[in-house]
C-alpha cells in the first residue's frame, strides 16, 4: 500500500518536502491549519495567538502539569484560503532555527485532498537537527497524543 | 578506542556524496575514483577512509586490487534516519484527519 505521508529530504539540501493525502475535503484541511480550536486538537498545543492574515503572527505553547514543555511561534506571510499558506515557524530553545514553510492545499476530489509542505532551513545542519528530533521524544509524544484523541472519539 | 564517525556528517560533504554516487553505479578502485576529481589522490583516499569508517563503503579484494562498493548496512541507516520523522508526521496527520472527520459527523447530527 502506498504511504499517505511522504518525506523527500534529498542529500546535500537545506530543505525537505512533506506530502500527505487526506480523506478530507480541502476546506477542512485548511481549517485544521487556520482555526485555533482545531490546531489545539491535532497538534496538542495551546494556541496563544493566531492572526490569520497576511503579515499576522502566531504563538503556540504546550504545558504539562504546569510546566511549559514547548513553545513555537512564527509569522504568516501570505494566506490564500483553501490553497496556500506561506509562513515562518520556529521552535523556541531548539537548535533548528527559523524555518520557512510553503503549504499548498490541493483539492483532489470533493472529499479527498493533498497537502504539500516545503520547508526551508537555515542550513543542511539545521535540517539534520530537525530530522534527529523524533528520535529523542517527538515520536512518543505524537503517538501518545494520537491515542488519547482516538480514545476520546470512541 | 576510535569514536565512530557520524554517518550524517560523512554525507554532508559534497565530495563524499559524489564518491557515493560513483560507487553506487559500480564497484571502483581508489585510483578509478580519484580520476573523477581534481583533488590529490591522498585527499580522495581520506574521503574514502571516512566513508568506510562510517560503513557507507566497504572493501572487496579482487585479485591484486581493492575495490570499494556501497555497504547496504550503512545505506540502510541513512534511509531509516528519515523514517521516525515520517512516522511523526504521519501520526500527526492521522490525528488531524480524525479530528476533522469527527467535525463532519458533528455537523451531520
Amino acid at each position: 500500500m502506498e504511504q499517505k505521508t511522504k518525506i523527500d529530504a534529498q542529500e546535500g539540501k537545506q530543505e525537505l518536502t512533506i506530502t500527505r493525502a487526506f480523506d478530507l475535503p480541502v476546506e477542512l484541511v485548511y481549517k485544521a491549519y487556520t482555526e485555533a480550536e482545531f490546531i489545539a486538537q491535532w497538534m496538542g498545543t495551546n494556541v496563544l495567538k493566531l492572526e490569520n492574515k497576511n503579515h499576522g503572527s502566531y504563538e503556540f505553547e504546550t504545558s504539562h502539569e504546569g510546566n511549559v514543555m514547548f513553545k513555537a511561534n512564527g509569522t504568516i506571510h501570505k494566506l490564500i484560503p483553501n490553497q496556500e499558506i506561506v509562513r515562518t515557524f520556529e521552535m523556541e530553545n531548539m537548535p533548528i532555527g527559523v524555518q520557512l514553510e510553503f503549504l499548498n492545499f490541493e483539492k483532489v476530489t470533493a472529499d479527498k485532498s493533498k497537502l504539500t509542505i516545503q520547508i526551508i532551513y537555515k542550513s543542511e545542519k539545521h535540517r539534520a537537527e530537525q530530522l534527529k528530533l523524533p528520535f529523542a521524544y517527538g515520536l512518543n509524544m505524537a503517538h501518545d497524543k494520537l491515542e488519547q484523541i482516538l480514545t476520546s472519539l470512541k | 578506542m576510535k569514536l565512530r564517525r557520524d554517518v550524517f556528517q560523512a554525507i554532508a560533504d559534497p565530495t563524499r556524496r559524489t564518491i557515493i554516487t560513483l560507487v553506487a553505479a559500480s564497484a571502483m578502485t581508489p585510483s578509478a575514483i580519484a580520476e573523477n576529481f581534481d583533488y590529490s589522490r591522498q585527499t580522495i583516499s581520506k574521503h574514502i577512509q571516512i566513508l568506510t569508517e562510517c560503513e557507507i563503503l566497504e572493501q572487496e579484494q579482487k585479485g591484486r586490487e581493492i575495490y570499494y562498493q556501497l555497504n547496504p548496512k550503512g545505506m540502510k541507516e541513512i534511509a531509516d534516519f528519515i523514517e521516525p520523522f515520517r512516522k511523526m508526521w504521519d501520526d500527526r496527520f492521522n490525528t488531524l484527519e480524525a479530528v476533522m472527520k469527527s467535525k463532519i459527523h458533528e455537523n451531520k447530527k
